[in-house]
């Protein structure tokens, strides 16, 4: 089963070839790590697959169909936080968790649940905006986990971590892999880093990028 | 039911935020309460009242307008901080939700401003109302609504171009200009008397249309507007 794939895909700004002919597929319960240096394109792979901009040529499908209309499935972190700076954690979650509300469910308890899982307090009254480059990423991670995604894609999620956190991160995916999901399928996620090192014990296969093509690909022996 | 509760989440939203920021309100306070000094000192109100009834009309708007204006860029770049926009695409909730819910809190934004503003421009114009004053109640959130509800999709539009600041006039001004007439018309008709209140109603009623007919269309449209690359 295939939580993600594409097909040929490109994406071109203007004269720039951001993403060119990028074939691949992303198995449903695994772990992918997309390495490349700065400029490789692998932004541009997770916003396709996250349905944020359409590929100029080519296709992309989540769980088989358009990626924009799997939102209830997918989540997404950048490398940017995504909160509001003038709003504690806590409000910022409640929020979001209020727009991802389905029939029957109203998510209640998961904003606490998330904040407390990266090592937040969620009685922390201090706004976003006051919290170091760290914290909100960590708030961040707690956004997109809140909503339960079956497919989780995160572009650069040890950028601003020091090693500790960054540890503390992979074993947090780790165990989010291992969380039931309704319908009996596994959790997927898709990460990008320039720090193979530090994605290492999560990855199940490994692509490279460079210049804005697949280079490599890679499937991780279990040990 | 379900999608009310998606709009009253963006707009306790906004609330909260300008609540916190006070952005979009004081700035539009000062830019509005300039406009009516500057006004009041070059016409000299005290010694035309008359003249002073014509044109209140048309300034109370025009200074709302240019006020507006202000806050509505500031709504969207608040969305634009930290990526967040993104996270309210990649939402299963309406993309129309989060537009209805930014337009009524930027209608809040402005009413606020015209509860404070009102007094004070009674007072430096020397201002009787002649007509049905209760009209106003009328007339006041519906011109509200047709200056917010599409300077907040237009601010929208030009989330991604680079002069957005120069771009929202552009085209929010000549946009709304059939908007003002009908309010000026309908504010002045009330201040001075001058017009009975069939022809009053009538311009009321075209407002009301004109609310109806871009709130629809910006409604029906935002969703392209948000996903646009």
């Amino acid at each position: 089963m295939t939580a993600a794939s594409l097909d040929s895909a490109s994406k071109i700004y203007g004269t720039f070839a951001a993403l060119r002919n990028a074939t691949a597929t992303f198995p449903m319960g695994t772990c992918t790590v997309i390495l490349g240096e700065n400029g490789a394109g692998k932004s541009t792979l997770l916003r396709i697959v996250a349905g944020l901009i359409t590929p100029s040529r080519g296709t992309a499908t989540v769980f088989g169909g358009a990626p924009h209309k799997q939102r209830r499935r997918v989540a997404y972190m950048s490398h940017a936080p995504m909160l509001y700076d003038e709003l504690t954690a806590m409000e910022n979650l409640k929020y979001f968790s209020k727009l991802h509300r389905s029939e029957g469910c109203d998510c209640a308890g998961s904003p606490e649940m998330a904040l407390r899982a990266v090592g937040l307090d969620p009685t922390l009254t201090r706004p976003v905006g006051q919290y170091s480059q760290g914290m909100r990423q960590r708030a961040s991670l707690a956004r997109v986990l809140q909503t339960d995604p079956e497919l989780l894609l995160l572009d650069e999620p040890f950028s601003n971590l020091d090693v500790k956190s960054s540890q503390h991160m992979v074993e947090l995916l780790a165990d989010f892999r291992t969380w039931p999901v309704a319908g009996g399928s596994a959790r997927t996620i898709i990460l990008t880093t320039h720090q193979a090192s530090l994605a290492e014990p999560i990855a199940d296969r490994t692509i490279t990028m460079r210049q804005g093509q697949i280079v490599d690909t890679a499937v991780r022996q279990p040990a | 039911m379900k999608y009310a509760r998606y709009v009253l989440d963006h707009l306790k939203k906004d609330l909260r935020l300008e609540w916190r920021s006070r952005d979009s309100i004081n700035g539009m306070l000062f830019f509005v309460l300039l406009v009516v000094v500057v006004f009041a000192i070059a016409f000299d109100p005290a010694s035309y009242p008359t003249m002073a009834r014509q044109i209140s009309g048309g300034i109370l708007w025009v200074g709302l307008l240019f006020a507006s204006m202000t806050a509505l860029n500031q709504s969207w770049t608040r969305e634009q901080r930290n990526q967040v926009l993104e996270a309210q695409r990649m939402a299963p909730s309406p993309a129309s939700a989060l537009f209805v819910g930014k337009a009524l809190a930027n209608m809040i934004f402005v009413l606020l401003v015209e509860v404070v503003l009102g007094p004070i421009f009674i007072v430096f114009f020397n201002l009787h109302v002649l007509g049905n004053a209760w009209l106003l109640a009328l007339i006041l959130p519906l011109g509200t609504w047709a200056l917010v509800v599409n300077g907040t999709f237009f601010a929208a539009l030009g989330l991604r171009a680079r002069n957005r600041e120069l771009l929202l006039p552009l085209i929010l001004l000549p946009l709304s200009l059939p908007a003002v007439l009908m309010m000026v018309q309908a504010t002045s008709g009330v201040i001075t008397g001058d017009l009975d209140p069939i022809q009053i109603r009538t311009w009321i009623t075209q407002l009301a249309g004109f609310d109806i007919i871009y709130t629809t269309v910006c409604v029906l449209f935002f969703e392209t507007v948000l996903n646009a690359e």
